[in-house]
């Protein structure tokens, strides 16, 4: 039974046309990994299953139940999936437990003394509960993540969404993100990640993906996409990426 | 050469007090009013949805591109003769003020609200918030901050675009120097102490647009 399932789902921007006709079914608990190399169509995949684009066709079904297009649903919709960006997208006028409380507040309407005490916990959970009441300007980039993060699990989302959440990051800070995703992992959340990390994607994930022309190119566990791929472009994603990495 | 007597303009104190606070009456009117409507027709113009988008930019056209003057005179004198209803001074010098510092304060908004990162959006769409919870908690309070000096431009032009209501004889500082300029025949000081009492009152509030800027600045 798949939590999420995705069916013929075509995306065009203009004139170039980023996904064509892609089929994906998520089971709950599975980590999926999605690799690909730049304009192969992750981050718009990535951003139809919540509806920040909208697809030009095909399916979106949540629970069993396709999504509809009426904003209404689709705001219903986006509660129940959390996104985290590449960019944080924190609310620089709000503080740190200000940006996790915010959807608590204004989304689903809770009390204020309810919202803080789960902001708390979520900040507590991404090991920021020190920096509760610092703004954006004055977390680095690692712990603005960290609490894009936190404000996503605030809204208790049945899945995750993570759009390359640490390529942002200058590189000392990448392990502290990798870090809670990896708890996240390890408590059984379901959740699809746009990564270049590929040895985060060998360890953490369950499935991995890898995109190219608007399509599943190739798909299988880490070890069969990653270490014993078969198509000759996944080859030569991987070859590019591993080029310069240390062996050791 | 010219005997300056400001006596006589002192002697009339009670009809500048009364000019005084008819401009302040008619700049409170027209900020709000011009301000709120501005705000209106700012996000219509931000609009994708060519029903809104197309009004108003309409409005933001039409009103840029007209005098105020002739717009109020066109309220005072031509409006009732096409609608079964008098309108007086206030309204008619309020309309055309509003009006027309609402399609420039519709700019100002338009310009504050597309400056913020479309990943402000974004954020807030992705834990469930709509259009107006977006604009009204996370996009409006960023971008209001960014567009705080040129606001208080035009809160300061509002002021001065005032002194267009003696056009309809509407009691205000102007009106009452010419009143007070054609009685005692003395233009010259009740012109004068028109102009020093309106620099008395925008001085202050161009300092504090200073201190606002400085202020907001040093926030980011």
């Amino acid at each position: 039974m798949s939590i999420l399932g995705v069916s013929g789902l075509t995306k065009r921007f203009g004139q170039a046309d980023v996904l064509r006709g892609l089929d994906l079914e998520v089971a709950p608990g599975e980590r999926i990994a999605i690799l690909g190399a730049s304009g192969s169509g992750k981050s718009t995949l990535l951003r139809c299953l919540n509806f920040m684009e909208m697809p030009d066709s095909g399916t979106v079904t949540l629970d069993g139940k396709i999504v509809g297009r009426r904003e209404s649903e689709l705001i219903q919709v986006r509660q129940r999936i959390g996104m985290v960006f590449q960019q944080f997208n924190l609310f620089p006028h709000m503080t740190a437990i200000g940006n996790v409380m915010e959807g608590l507040r204004t989304v689903r309407r809770f009390p204020k003394a309810e919202a803080q005490a789960r902001a708390e916990k979520e900040l507590a959970r991404v090991g920021l509960a020190d920096k509760a009441a610092s703004y954006p300007a004055h977390l680095s980039g690692g712990q603005k993540q960290r609490v894009a993060i936190a404000r996503a699990l605030a809204m208790e989302p049945e899945l995750m969404l993570f759009d390359e959440p640490t390529s942002a990051l200058d590189p000392e800070l990448v392990g502290e993100v990798l870090g809670v995703i990896r708890t996240l992992a390890d408590e059984g959340r379901t959740m699809l990640l746009v990564t270049h990390e590929l040895g985060f994607a060998y360890h953490v994930a369950t499935r991995v993906i890898f995109l190219a022309d608007g399509v599943i190119h190739e798909e299988g566990t880490p070890d069969q996409v990653l270490v014993h791929p078969t198509k000759e472009r996944t080859r030569a994603f991987l070859a590019s990426h591993k080029e310069y990495s240390l062996q050791g | 050469m010219h005997k300056w007597d400001f006596a006589s303009v002192f002697a009339n104190t009670d009809a500048l007090l009364a000019g005084a606070a008819g401009t302040l009456r008619i700049f409170a009117l027209c900020l709000v009013l011009g301000l709120s409507l501005g705000l209106i027709v700012g996000l219509g113009r931000t609009s994708r949805s060519r029903w809104l988008y197309w009004p108003a930019s309409a409005f933001v056209e039409f009103f840029r591109n007209t005098p105020v003057l002739v717009q109020i005179l066109w309220f005072y004198f031509a409006l009732p003769m096409l609608l079964p209803f008098q309108i007086g001074p206030l309204a008619a010098a309020a309309l055309g003020i509003s009006l027309n510092s609402a399609a420039f304060s519709a700019e100002i908004f338009r310009g504050g609200i597309q400056s913020i990162d479309p990943g402000q959006w974004d954020g807030a769409r992705a834990i469930g918030m709509g259009w107006g919870q977006a604009m009204r908690r996370i996009i409006l309070p960023q971008a209001l901050k960014r567009m705080t000096p040129a606001l208080t431009n035009r809160a300061i032009e509002i002021f001065k675009m005032s002194t267009l209501a003696s056009a309809v004889a509407y009691v205000e500082l102007l009106q009452q120097g010419k009143l007070i300029a054609s009685l005692n025949f003395n233009p010259i000081e009740a012109y004068t102490a028109i102009a020093v009492i309106f620099f008395v009152f925008l001085w202050p509030l161009v300092q504090m647009t200073y201190f606002l800027e400085r202020r907001l600045k040093r926030d980011e």
